[in-house]
This record gives C-alpha cells, structure tokens and sequence, in this order.
C-alpha cells in the first residue's frame, strides 16, 4: 500500500518527445512504471519505443485509460498543460517544471479546486512508491519498499534522506516531493492527511525549508489529527531575511518563513526535528 | 527583480494612477532644469534599490531650482546601504492633508492575491503590521473576477477616506490591481497614497517587485532591470543560470538542489563554521557550469575553504568532478576543498577528484566538519 501512485497507476507523460521528458520517461519505464502514453502537439501516431504519442491529452485518457500526467514541458507552456490534462478528467497530475509565474499559479490552484483535480508541484521531483512506481525524477535505486512516508519542499535533500533511510534497511511506503514553489498544488496537511489515513505508512518524514507558513499550519493538523508519529528537518537556518534561496517559495519575508518559528512549532506539538538531515533515522528509531 | 520608484510610478501612470509628474536627473545640472521647469517647490529623491532613504538624507525638500540642484549634488553618490546613488527623481512636491497605504501581493497562506490598505500610511507597512495589526485592511481578489469595484469601495470606507475621494480611490485601487496583474508583479504598492490640499488623491512614492518567472512576458520591464541590485558575484551568476546568494562567511559551497544547498550552509553552521554562500547549480549540471560556479566561489576573498556536496540523480558526479579540475587549471589557488560525492557515477567523479588530491567525505556531516576544521586551520 502507499499513497497516490502505485501498480494501478496509469501513466501519460505530456512533454514526452522533449530533452527532459524522453530521459525520465525511459528511467520511469525502467523502474517498472506503467507507461501507457505520451502527448506532443504535432506527434501525435507516432511511437517512442512501445509508447504511442497523442496530439492530446483527451485522445490519450481515451486510448489507454490514462488516470496519472506528468508535465515536463517548459514554464509558460505548463499551465495550460495542467488545465489540459484536468479538462481530459486525469485526476492526479504532476508538474515537474520549475519557474512558472506565480499568477499563473494562482489561477491553476482556484480552477482545479473547483475541479477536484489534485496537482503535485510544480517545481517538484514527483513521487516514489518502492519497488511500484516512479512518478517523476527522484533516483529510483535510493528507495526501499517500507512503512515510511515522506513529504518535502525540496529535491536533492530529499534524496539525502531517502537514501540515509535505505543505508539503515528503513524502507518508504511514498516519497512526495511537493515542490519550492510558493502557490503549489498539494500541500504538507494534504500528505500528512493521506500518510495517516494509509495502513501501510505507520511514520512520517516531513522536510520543510524557509518561506510561508506551511510547516507551522502542519504543526497544528499534527497535534490536531495525526496518531502517526512525525519527525521533520526544517532547511535555512542560516538563510537571511529578503534572500530568495534557490527556490521561488524560500524567502524570509515580513518577519514570517524562518527556520527557527518552524521549528518552534513543530518541536511546541511534540515533533522531534533533526539537526541534520542525516539524524533522521536516529529519530525515527527513538 | 524591483523596480526604481520612478519606472514604479510611470508604470502606475500607465494605468490611470495619478501620480507626480516628475523627471529623472542624473546630474545636479539636469536636476536644476527640471526643477525650473516644474516652476515651483521640488522634491529630490535618491533612486536606489533599498528602503529607508528619507532616514539616510535620500529625499530633501527644495523650494528652488538652485536648492534642487544642490540637493541633488548632495544626494547623488551618496552610499545607501551600500548601494551608490546614479539618478534622483525630481517631482513637484504636493500639499498633503493626509496619506494612506495601498498595496498588492500575494497571500501565500490563502493562495490569492490580496489587496492591502492602512490609515496609516507613509511608514513601514510591517511595522504597521507588526504593532497595530487593526489598522490593515485585508482584501482577497478572485483569480477569475478580478478586483470589483464594491471591494475598492469597501476599502476606501474602511480606511475612512473622504466619501468626495471614493470614485477617484476605486479607478487607483483597481489601477493598481492591473498594474500589478499586467506586469506579472510580486509587489505593487503607494506609500503614500496622498490627500491633497485640494482632496485630490495622488500617488507619491511607487515601488513595484516583479515575478522573474514572470518577466519572459515583459521583455521592455525586464530591460528594467538595474544590475546594482545585485553583487556582482550574483549577476554573473544570474547570466550562467545559477542560483547564488553572497553571505558574510568563510566556507564557499557548491550544492545541486536549493534545499539540500541550504541544509548544507546549516551544517557548516552547526560545526562552528560560517558560509560564504548560498549556491544551487541546478539539475544536470555540465562541467562549464560547474567551473563558472567554482570561479565566482573563489572570487570572494572572504573563502578560505571550500565544500562541494553534490547529490546526483540527473547531475552526474564526473560531470562535476571534471567541471572542478577545469576550474582549478585556470585558478591557482591554495585553498583547501572537500568534496562529497553520491549518486550516479560517483566512483568516476570520485577518481578524477583523487588526482586533484581533494578531500574526500562519504556524509555531509563528515564533509561539512572537515571544511570547517580546513578553513580553521588557515586562519
């Protein structure tokens, strides 16, 4: 069991024929997802090894029964990626395209909540559920089927984490990259909702970083609802206030996004949060 | 990327917001001029890219062109906060009865954007925000309905404007709004927002931060842009592609991915070390990005060693392994380095980094206390 992608998964990769989009589609394949589709305007009938491209994304969910997209196509050509694939009844989208503007995101978030359409991302590696499917770009040998989920604003710090967790033969039920954006589509609460609702995750890794308020609202929803236990990294310590740290969402801003009000309200409802992301293990086994 | 108040307030002119009709000198001669021609008081006011310039004697008062040139030689070369003043705008000065705050942004938390307006205007907004929470108006604005007109009213009377005002206040508040939308801004506000002797409202001073992930649809706004904003570490950094913030400290980093590029800076601290930067090289990097990072990380005179962490998934670590030897061929230098290595080829990237004789660590804990105790042992 995990959560959102899985065996069942049905996957269309809209930006397929692309750099980025051909690589990962071939590393998704390998590691065992169900690829059944790609989407290119203009490609449509041609065929990527055993993958058929469509000119749409509706032409592609008719065809194959696509219930899953991920976006690889560049920043001013993913909203209307994302508002495609919705339209064409895909429930779980996942945008992997870093540098989309805010507005635009403001619009997506508002038409897709009227939809009932979840996204995850953008700006985001994408998911992994062990040894079931890879849903995006985080390295598939780095994870291990397991009872553990994770959820995170970042990339690469999360691989550090998932791969200190495999080291110790702690295995992961879903990794859920969220994405740095500041307006994105799947929240922590979101993810910390579906971990404590799987019977198979019986933990939860949450990694935040800097900007916005997200990680102190999860703080509440944890003493509030969660009978899981949750251990957290909290990245920008020593970021300074007004620096926009690599991701568009990391800033300290108005006095509110520091590291240490986080952390404040995380460890004030009994999160124990690591010094470094390498401890997390050592806290999940306490 | 921000915008000066003057390119703010002609940009607010552009959508119906009344605004002084000033000009810009960048010598206290053309100063003069255009305090002449404005046939009447002038304000001089410093352009630079930072808050607090009345504080710092930015913005002065001149009842004649002869003070205004003055003025201007005073103000113009004056360090602000580190940056140099190049131009000051001259505008008419106006009477004023009473200023107030409007400004837009986006509201994280409730992923909208919300229009934001205080009593109080022609202070610090936070600070208004920070002491007397009461007196700011919140106002969501609906992505698909745009600002309607009973907001703007709404607003205007809960800030207890003047009702003669209101009609006038709901063409600036939604002006504004577009201003905001059209120009893909981040930030748009007046401050302040003035009555004037004649009940007049009139814009006084702009400022405007625009979305960079935005600026592809604003190609004359991203012409805008004043490189000053940046070290010029940042601006080279910028033109590669990469992500790179100067801090005061004494460890340089390279870092693939912006999260585990901060835990880093974070580990350097725990072990008693401070960073010289912030530096995300991005996904995939290749080994010229890589040399163009290294040489901007040792450009910092401040960096006495330096600590790469690279996680590869897409970045290959012999991509950056031979990106580091480039680099180090071109600049000699004695500064110890330790390198972590994980993830896709990071054998091959491990051997080319052997032959440079670097350090080598297998945790980031490990890496980041050996960079702390190398640059330790050169002071």
């Amino acid at each position: 069991m995990s959560i959102l992608v899985d065996k069942n998964t049905r996957l269309v990769v809209q930006g397929m024929t692309g750099r980025e989009g051909a690589f990962h589609t071939e590393q998704m394949i390998e590691y065992g997802t169900n690829v059944v589709g790609g989407v290119t305007p203009g490609k449509g009938g041609e065929w990527i090894g055993k993958i058929p491209v469509f000119d749409t994304v509706r032409s592609a969910v008719e065809t194959t029964g696509a219930n899953c997209s991920i976006i690889f196509v560049p920043a001013r050509f993913t909203p209307d990626a994302i508002y495609e694939a919705a339209d064409a009844g895909i429930p779980l989208i996942i945008a992997i395209t870093e540098g989309v503007p805010i507005l635009d995101m403001i619009q997506v978030r508002a038409s897709l909540d009227q939809k009932g359409t979840r996204l995850i991302g953008p700006n985001c590696p994408g998911l992994l559920t062990p040894g079931e499917a890879k849903v995006g770009i985080i390295p598939g040998n780095i994870g291990t089927p397991g009872s553990i989920g994770i959820v995170s604003r970042s990339g690469t710090l999360t691989y550090e984490v998932l791969n200190a967790l495999t080291h110790r033969d702690m295995g992961q039920s879903t990794c859920v990259g969220i994405g740095g954006d500041p307006i994105n589509g799947t929240s922590f609460i979101d993810c910390l909702r579906m971990f404590e609702e799987d019977p198979a995750t019986e933990s939860v890794v949450m990694i935040g970083e800097i900007g916005g308020t997200d990680e102190e609202k999860a703080a509440r929803y944890i003493a509030d609802s969660m009978t899981k236990p949750v251990v957290s990294f909290i990245a920008g310590r020593t970021a300074p206030p007004g620096k926009r740290m690599g991701h568009a969402g990391a800033i300290v801003e108005g006095g509110t996004g520091s590291a240490e009000d986080k952390i404040k309200a995380l460890e004030a409802v009994g999160v124990r949060v690591a010094d470094h992301p390498e401890q997390i293990p050592d806290l999940l086994t306490k | 990327m921000k915008l000066h108040e003057y390119q703010s307030k002609f940009q607010f002119a552009d959508f119906g917001i009344p605004v002084p009709q000033g000009q810009v000198a960048a010598t206290p001669q053309e100063a003069f001029q255009i305090a002449k021609e404005s046939n009447g008081p002038v304000v001089v006011k410093a352009q630079v890219l930072v808050g607090g310039r009345g504080k710092a004697g930015g913005v002065k008062l001149a009842r004649t062109p002869e003070e205004a040139e003055k003025y201007a030689g005073e103000i113009l070369g004056m360090q602000i906060k580190g940056l140099t003043v190049k131009k000051v705008l001259i505008d008419p000065a106006a009477k004023i009865n009473h200023e107030i705050y409007l400004g837009v942004t986006t509201d994280r938390a409730a992923r909208r954007t919300v229009m934001i307006a205080s009593a109080a205007g022609g202070v610090d907004i936070e600070e208004v925000a920070a002491t007397t929470p009461e007196k700011i108006i919140r106002v969501h604005v609906d992505p698909f309905l745009g600002l309607r007109d009973y907001q703007a009213r709404d607003i205007a009377g809960m800030i207890g404007l003047p009702r003669e005002t209101w009609r006038q206040f709901i063409e600036i508040a939604k002006g504004l709004y577009q201003a905001y939308l059209e120009s893909d801004a981040s930030l748009a506000e007046i401050n302040p927002l003035v009555v004037t002797g004649d009940g007049d409202l009139l814009a006084v001073d702009g400022k405007m931060v625009l979305d960079d992930n935005g600026l592809f649809r604003h190609p004359i706004l991203a012409e805008m842009r004043d490189i000053d904003e940046e070290s010029p570490s940042e601006f080279q950094a910028r033109q590669a592609g990469l992500s790179y913030v100067d801090l005061d400290g004494e460890i340089g980093c390279m870092v693939n991915g912006a999260g585990l590029a901060m835990a880093t800076m974070d580990m350097i601290k725990l072990f008693g070390g401070e960073p010289a930067n912030f530096l995300d090289i991005g996904g995939g990097a290749q080994s010229e990005k890589v040399a163009v990072a290294l040489r901007i990380i040792l450009s910092d005179k401040n960096v006495k060693a330096v600590l790469f962490n690279i996680f590869g998934g897409i970045t290959r670590c012999d991509e950056v392994a031979r990106g580091i030897l480039t680099a180090l061929e071109e600049i000699q230098v004695d500064i110890p380095m330790v390198a972590r290595l994980v993830g896709t080829n990071q054998e091959e990237g491990r051997a080319i980094l052997a032959e440079a004789k670097m350090t080598t660590a297998a945790t980031l804990a490990e890496a980041a206390q050996k960079a702390v105790a190398a640059a330790h042992s050169k002071a």
